[in-house]
């Protein structure tokens, strides 16, 4: 969360309710909604580290308001973040480790660990399915990543087929 | 009470071996498969496994080896090649990895044409044909011939033409093998809705997307079934939303 909250404070400075507003906008309900009190856990350690600073805002008939805004070495942390190849998706599947070893246990049988996996990986489709489903269709955001997610529940289930062909 | 109506589909240790210069090749080995009366079944497996040879055996459009093959409660795999002609333009639809449409028809008469071969009235005809080629996005393409359609549009049609006299199983093979992820949407809702309307189908699909809207998901290898289950249960955690499949680094 610290880099969306680094990006978000670029645009402009805002308090912490404002900052928790905008990520749900943005991504809608394909990203856990993240409850306030991380985002000011995040935020304090921003700050520690010197990234962000926070002004009181008088308000009247109100409690002062926290503001954050991002410092130069915010700036330089969220465009050093953007610039950076991102890693690829986990190859070291912990399923597959399971697969591999499952012999050596001497209980579990392969044929019955795959045929299980794929339902469930089957399961987890229908989720991302109704999920897509509800979701707001002009919310592109949303839709790209559950399309992502759906497509890397493609890439597992491929792959588990390849393993029921080679170790069976 | 009336006994329980009998599967649409029931195989009974059904075995297909070609022969490929004379040596045999098992291609379907002693498959016992029952499908209800509107259930959704997914075949999946390896390329190699079967799947099309099962589908293509309970359509009648390859001959078994050996076993038995009941449709409706009749016993269809003694039937010769018209009788089962016959059959198929009554009960069944098909669509397939390609797509053999009718060249020298529009798309409109592409679709409308097996309604009216299983005695739908013209106008039954185009309404169901206006309704099919609609939810899958087509229906500014009903007066194109099939040769002007790019590949993900000829594979609509072809499951707009197997669902167009309401068959009572669509039997389908690998049909959204050529679709982009938007096209698929489209033909997932038609599936569904046609799915929750009471049609039978039995789909081979390397798609997850599909199969993950099936009933039941039968598992091929070497020509055997070695699963045959619901989809798992969902997440252990309900949620009112999949957010933590989507993992975003924090
Ligand atoms: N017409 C045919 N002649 C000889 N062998 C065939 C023929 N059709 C399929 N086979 C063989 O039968 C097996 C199953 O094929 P198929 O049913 O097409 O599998 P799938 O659809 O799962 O990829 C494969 O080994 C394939 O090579
Ligand atoms: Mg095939």
């Amino acid at each position: 969360m610290r880099q969306s909250l680094l990006a978000l404070l670029a645009k402009e400075p805002a308090h912490g309710y404002e900052l928790k507003q905008a990520l749900e906008q943005i991504f809608g309900s394909a990203y856990p909604s993240p409850n306030i009190g991380q985002i000011y856990v995040t935020l304090s350690r921003l700050e520690k580290d010197g990234l962000v600073r926070v002004v009181d805002v008088e308000q009247s008939n109100r409690p002062n308001k926290k503001v954050y805004y991002l410092t130069a070495a915010g700036r330089e942390a969220l465009d050093v973040w953007v610039d950076e190849p991102t890693e690829g998706p986990r190859v070291r599947d912990e399923f597959f480790m399971k697969l591999v070893l499952a012999p050596m246990t001497g209980i579990a049988d392969r044929m019955a660990l795959i045929s299980r996996q794929r339902r469930h990986y089957l399961a987890l489709m229908r989720d991302l399915n109704e999920l897509a489903e509800r979701t707001d269709q002009g919310n592109r955001v949303a839709l790209l990543l559950i399309e992502g997610a759906m497509l890397h529940l493609q890439a597992d289930l491929d792959w588990l087929e390849r393993c029921q062909e080679d170790l069976s | 009470m009336s006994p329980p109506p009998p599967p649409i589909v029931n195989t009974v240790n059904l075995v297909k071996i070609y022969q490929n210069g004379g040596v045999p090749v098992p291609a379907v080995r002693g498959v016992d498969l029952q499908v209800e009366a509107g259930q959704f079944v997914a075949v999946m497996g390896p390329s190699g496994s079967g799947k099309s040879t099962l589908v293509h055996m309970i359509g009648g459009l390859d001959a078994r080896t050996s076993g038995e093959i009941w449709l409706d409660g009749k016993r269809a795999d003694t039937l010769n090649e018209s009788a089962w002609a016959l059959l198929r333009r009554q009960k069944i639809g098909f669509v397939f990895q390609f797509f053999n449409l009718v060249a020298n028809m529009t798309v409109a008469d592409n679709v409308e044409l097996p309604a009216l071969l299983a005695g739908a009235s013209p106008r039954e005809a185009r309404e169901r044909r206006e309704y099919l080629l609609g939810e899958l996005g087509l229906a500014d393409r009903a007066d194109a011939a099939p040769a002007q359609l790019a590949g993900g549009e000829q594979q609509r049609v072809a499951l707009a033409r197997a669902l167009a006299n309401r068959p009572s199983l669509l039997l389908a093979d690998e049909p959204t093998g050529n679709l982009d992820s938007r096209n698929t949407r489209d033909v997932l809702r038609l599936l569904s809705e046609v799915h929750r309307d009471g049609q039978t189908i039995i789909m081979v699909t390397h798609d997850a997307r599909v199969a993950s809207l099936a009933d039941r998901v039968v598992s091929l290898l070497d020509g055997e079934i070695v699963d045959d289950g619901a989809v798992g249960p969902a997440r252990r955690r309900p949620r009112a939303t999949a957010g933590d499949v989507v993992e975003l680094r924090g």
